[in-house]
């Protein structure tokens, strides 16, 4: 690594700004590491449908406040994040290959108020946010790969108009 | 057990289980939980077009393409071998609101009348499928997070610029349900 290369600290800079990758491991794995991350996706996918997460009605009936549902599930699941998050700290917790955890932070910028809101208003229509995405297509719905589509489209003009945009 | 496992699962369980991908991605990887970033490593991996938003090195981020194609596959297996055959229950009010609408189908996970391919090539199929997924993919990253990556892993570690994110797609969200979708769905 050269981290003097100029090409190499703009890399960092746009990458700080969401917190991608900013605490990955130096640690190269072969690619069938990857298999705990599919295992986990495959329940998160199984819950996404057995609790109806990526049901376009129950998001809708979310935003017009007539159930409970969709609370009970982020507000259980930011609980039980945080309890987690405490604990890896209070412990020192490492990662199964001896690393220490570390939790970048995020550093505010107006994006989290415009993009925001660009991206409720967004998912209120698609019934969708990215990760439902990928398991309303696993479900059936295969016209969301559209959708899918449509959304990268909109990461790349994000990507590609960033410096206009106010930040 | 399998009957169990059928049957709709309540909130407490999806809730727990969705909260405990925070500490397993950071106790099997160092990963903070954020699944939008997987739309991110897409278009660094196919097209980057020179672009330096999307020019890192995204195979060290790979993790997350294997986390979403996991996502479709669970999905695709609870659907096939662990469903209920009992249709959705909606709130009575969301129901008959929706089909006073138009939405009469609520027997599936989807509105019938919107999320097909034959709705698509018409002007309200359009706006819901292709603009509001432009809408979801822009505005994830232009906000820096989605759900997973503001309101659940950024609440969780106590960030409050993911606190204001969180705020501001509910209200994103809340604004496009009660004041632009009756309009939409009149199409």
């Amino acid at each position: 690594m050269k981290p003097n290369a100029p090409h190499l600290t703009l890399d960092l800079r746009t990458r700080e700004l969401d917190t991608i990758g900013v605490n990955e491991s130096d640690l190269r794995h072969p690619w069938w590491y990857n298999v705990k991350f599919v295992a986990w996706g495959i329940l998160f996918g199984i819950v996404a449908v057995k609790a109806e997460i990526l049901s376009w009605f129950r998001i809708h009936e979310m935003f017009r406040f007539e159930s409970f549902h969709m609370f009970g599930i982020i507000g259980t699941a930011v609980m039980v994040g945080a309890l987690s998050v405490l604990v890896i700290k209070r412990t020192n917790a490492k990662t199964i290959h001896g690393e220490t955890i570390h939790i970048p932070s995020k550093t505010f910028n107006q994006g989290n108020i415009y993009g925001a809101f660009i991206f409720g208003l967004g998912w209120a229509i698609t019934g969708a946010c990215p990760g439902p995405l990928f398991a309303q297509i696993g479900a059936g719905y295969s016209v969301v790969v559209v959708t899918l589509l449509s959304a990268i489209a909109g990461t790349w003009v994000y990507g590609r108009f960033r410096e206009k945009l106010p930040h | 057990m399998l009957e169990l496992i059928r049957q709709p699962w309540p909130w407490y369980v999806a809730g727990v289980i969705i909260g405990l991908t925070v500490p397993y991605l950071l106790i099997i990887g160092n990963k903070t939980f954020g699944l939008s970033s997987s739309l991110r490593h897409v278009c660094a991996a196919c097209i980057p077009a020179g672009i330096p938003f999307f020019r890192y090195a995204w195979k060290k981020e790979a993790w997350s393409l294997f986390f979403v194609g996991g996502i479709a596959l669970g999905a695709y297996i609870a659907v096939h071998w662990l469903s209920d055959p009992a249709p959705i229950r909606l709130a009575a009010s969301t129901s008959e609101r929706l089909a006073a609408q138009g939405l009469i189908d609520t027997s599936s996970l989807m509105p019938a009348e919107i999320f097909s391919w034959s709705s698509l090539f018409t002007l309200r199929g359009f706006l819901f499928m292709v603009v509001g997924g432009f809408m979801v993919g822009f505005g994830t990253r232009y906000g820096g997070g989605c759900t997973s990556g503001h309101a659940i892993m950024g609440l969780s570690s106590l960030q409050w610029p993911s606190l204001v994110a969180t705020i501001m797609f509910m209200l994103g969200g809340v604004v496009m349900t009660w004041l632009i979708l009756p309009l939409l769905l009149g199409l």
